[in-house]
């Protein structure tokens, strides 16, 4: 049999959760024993090769692009794992949701105490960069998701736990301490 | 008609950038970008609350290095409490964060080079992409790869005893910290099982910096002649000119190590930095005032803190430091590759740092918290593995926050990464017929070492609102425009 085929991202999240994967420390060697990597920041695979078995999600979508990686993720994995608070409710990113994103804007370009050079008033806004949704959503909001592991960032003992039990079928125990962080 | 090309995701970096090349009709570069592509907000969304919660709340900017934010933002928390600036805390206090900082900069630089860089220096630049990960070093290089992956948990192993987590810990508060290092935590660190042992970290980072010193002896093109380009420099110093991560008075050279800013307290930072906006990237262009937009950029960051510093104040750094001065005339060293370099001597730095403050009883016992009279405003800096960081917070009489203005090391390195691209691209491109994918994995090795942390960067929301898509929780998208 084939090893299992993993790919991971990165949304509207801080890489807090694939440090927290790495966290996992020499077991990652006992991983790459275990499955095999595709589209993933660590790696140089940039478009999905394959389909793949396990897709994890780091991350809220916040902009166009976040949406388009979320649904390219949904087609190519077959199981979808939201990894950590921001893919499951937005998370600390969601904090600009009560607020127009345009005072977001402008606080930053144009009142902050070091942008007083910018008379011209320039607030980004190039056609190569994404465009910006009106909130931070979830991800479970835009496409389905399958499993959701919690913690800012969850720790790396469930993410091992989950990855070990999505691979060999065995069941994930959860106890309270995983569930109710910081 | 000419050629776009487009570099998406640029990979092995942490976080999200993309690189647009023109090319005319003869195959000329006409114009090469770094785009920053995210916007978060959080100079807006953290007014109105509490400023204690800063150095918790701001470090969701960077899972990679939030201990940098953490404790940017407790500095300048500090100044709020009355506590002053950096020499203000108490023994303990300042003894622990710093610790908690030194296990940070170890694991971060460790992550960087065995993790991200260390598959392009053992594989080649132009090898196949398929194979250009740790996960082939594990596989072909086993010994380096347990080393990487050992050095980066001693250094999260660190942060837990300190922070009390590995990620987004909770160590450092307005003042001081919260907590005293425990003899379990001291002793595991000193001597645990399983490499868990300074002493083994300083060998291994002396083994790391003999790995590279041979490599680089091998191949000079690589690391001298790559991407290389005149730039001025930037970091906080110690006053008396030795390199500190922690603390200190900001300096800028350039690029003769000619001082252009002359050791200024940085709780006057906005008198000398002004930040330009450009409409391409969600990435701000900060320079020296004095100097102005066009040539008053400059480079943070290990390579900028080896061009600034005068020497190192511990015995196994210092001699490493001595021998890339000399490598370097003495002069600042414009090569972006010797970052590599600079990061590494920091690791020995940062790993004879830990080993000290371990054996000092000042952080098992005393004061954890400085108090004082409250002040409305306060700016933190601290070098960050990236570079220097400031986070800058006013507040209200009510303790809330007012204003935040952060700039991150990575964006201090916005003008040197897009002159780093333009370097390699105009080198390896011009005329070719074909772009290889080699080629565009060229351009990402020179934005590769600026370990250039896109995730930190992203934290100002991007883009003029004039056009929104919207999706309803039924997943059908719903076009949109509005008119800013």
């Amino acid at each position: 049999m084939s090893k299992p085929i993993i790919a991971t991202t990165s949304l509207a999240g801080c890489f807090g959760c694939h440090m927290s994967v790495l966290d996992i420390d020499d077991r990652i060697l006992e991983l790459i024993e275990l499955v095999e990597f595709n589209k993933s920041p660590i790696d140089d695979i940039k478009k999905f090769t394959k389909k793949c078995d396990i897709g994890l999600i780091e991350g809220g979508c916040c902009n166009s692009e976040n949406i388009h990686v979320l649904k390219e993720f949904r087609e190519h994995c077959r199981i979808l794992v939201s990894v950590g608070e921001c893919a499951i409710m937005g998370g600390l990113p969601a904090m600009r949701n009560g607020i127009p994103i345009r005072e977001c804007l402008e606080e930053a370009y144009l009142n902050g105490p070091t942008v007083v050079a910018n008379d011209e008033k320039i607030i980004p806004n190039d056609p190569e960069l994404p465009m910006l949704l009106d909130r931070v959503y979830p991800c479970h909001e835009i496409v389905k998701i399958d499993y959701f592991l919690p913690g800012c960032p969850p720790r790396e003992d469930l993410i091992w736990d989950a990855l070990v039990a999505l691979v060999t079928g065995d069941e994930l125990k959860l106890p309270y301490e995983v569930v109710k962080f910081d | 008609m000419g050629q776009k090309i487009t570099i998406e995701p640029v990979t092995r970096v942490e976080g999200h950038g993309k690189v647009t090349i023109h090319l005319d009709n003869d195959g000329n570069i006409e114009q090469t970008r770094l785009h920053i592509v995210e916007f978060r907000g959080f100079e807006r969304f953290v007014q109105g609350r509490p400023y204690w919660e800063m150095p918790v709340l701001v470090q969701r900017l960077c899972g990679i290095c939030p201990v940098s934010h953490h404790l940017a933002a407790a500095k300048a928390t500090d100044v709020i409490v009355g506590a002053g600036t950096g020499e203000g805390l108490t023994p303990t206090g300042e003894k622990m964060r710093r610790l908690m900082h030194y296990g940070q900069m170890f694991q971060s630089h460790s992550l960087h080079f065995f993790h991200l860089a260390s598959p392009d220096l053992l594989f080649g630049i132009e090898s196949d992409p398929l194979k250009r990960n740790i996960i082939h070093v594990a596989l072909e290089h086993r010994d380096l790869a347990v080393q990487g992956v050992m050095m980066r948990k001693y250094g999260q192993e660190v942060i837990k005893a300190t922070a009390g987590k590995k990620i987004h810990g909770t160590g450092a508060i307005p003042g001081g910290i919260n907590k005293h290092l425990t003899e379990e935590e001291r002793d595991y660190l000193l001597h645990g099982d399983d490499y868990m042992n300074i002493d083994k970290m300083i060998s291994w980072s002396q083994d790391a910096l003999e790995f590279f010193k041979e490599y680089h002896k091998k191949n000079k093109a690589v690391i001298d002649l790559f991407a290389d380009f005149p730039s001025s420099y930037l970091s906080l110093v110690r006053k008396d000119g030795a390199l500190d991560l922690y603390h200190g008075v900001l300096r800028a050279v350039d690029t003769e190590g000619k001082k252009i800013l002359h050791d200024v307290d940085y709780q006057e930072y906005y008198k000398y930095i002004d930040e330009e906006v450009k409409s391409w990237s969600y990435m701000k262009f900060p320079y020296l005032k004095e100097i102005g937009k066009k040539t008053g950029w400059y480079s943070v960051g290990p390579l900028a803190r080896m061009n600034t510093a005068e020497f190192i104040d511990t015995p196994l750094a210092q001699k490493e430091f001595e021998f890339f001065k000399k490598y370097n005339e003495g002069k600042p060293s414009n090569k972006p590759m010797h970052a590599h370099w600079a990061r590494l001597i920091e690791i020995l730095h940062s790993a004879e740092k830990i080993k000290l403050l371990l054996n000092d009883p000042q952080l098992m016992e005393g004061e954890l918290v400085t108090k004082g009279n409250k002040q409305l405003e306060g700016v933190g800096l601290i070098e960050a593995p990236r570079g220097t960081l400031f986070h800058h917070f006013k507040i209200e009489e009510n303790d809330m926050i007012s204003m935040a203005n952060l700039i991150v090391s990575t964006t201090n390195n916005n003008q040197p990464m897009n002159e780093a691209v333009n370097q390699v691209a105009t080198r390896v491109m011009t005329g070719k017929k074909e772009i290889t994918e080699g080629m565009m994995n060229a351009v990402e090795v020179a934005i590769r070492a600026y370990d250039p942390c896109l995730s930190c960067a992203t934290h100002a929301l991007g883009q003029m609102p004039l056009e929104f898509e919207i999706y309803d929780h039924e997943n059908m998208l719903i076009e949109r425009k509005f008119k800013g």
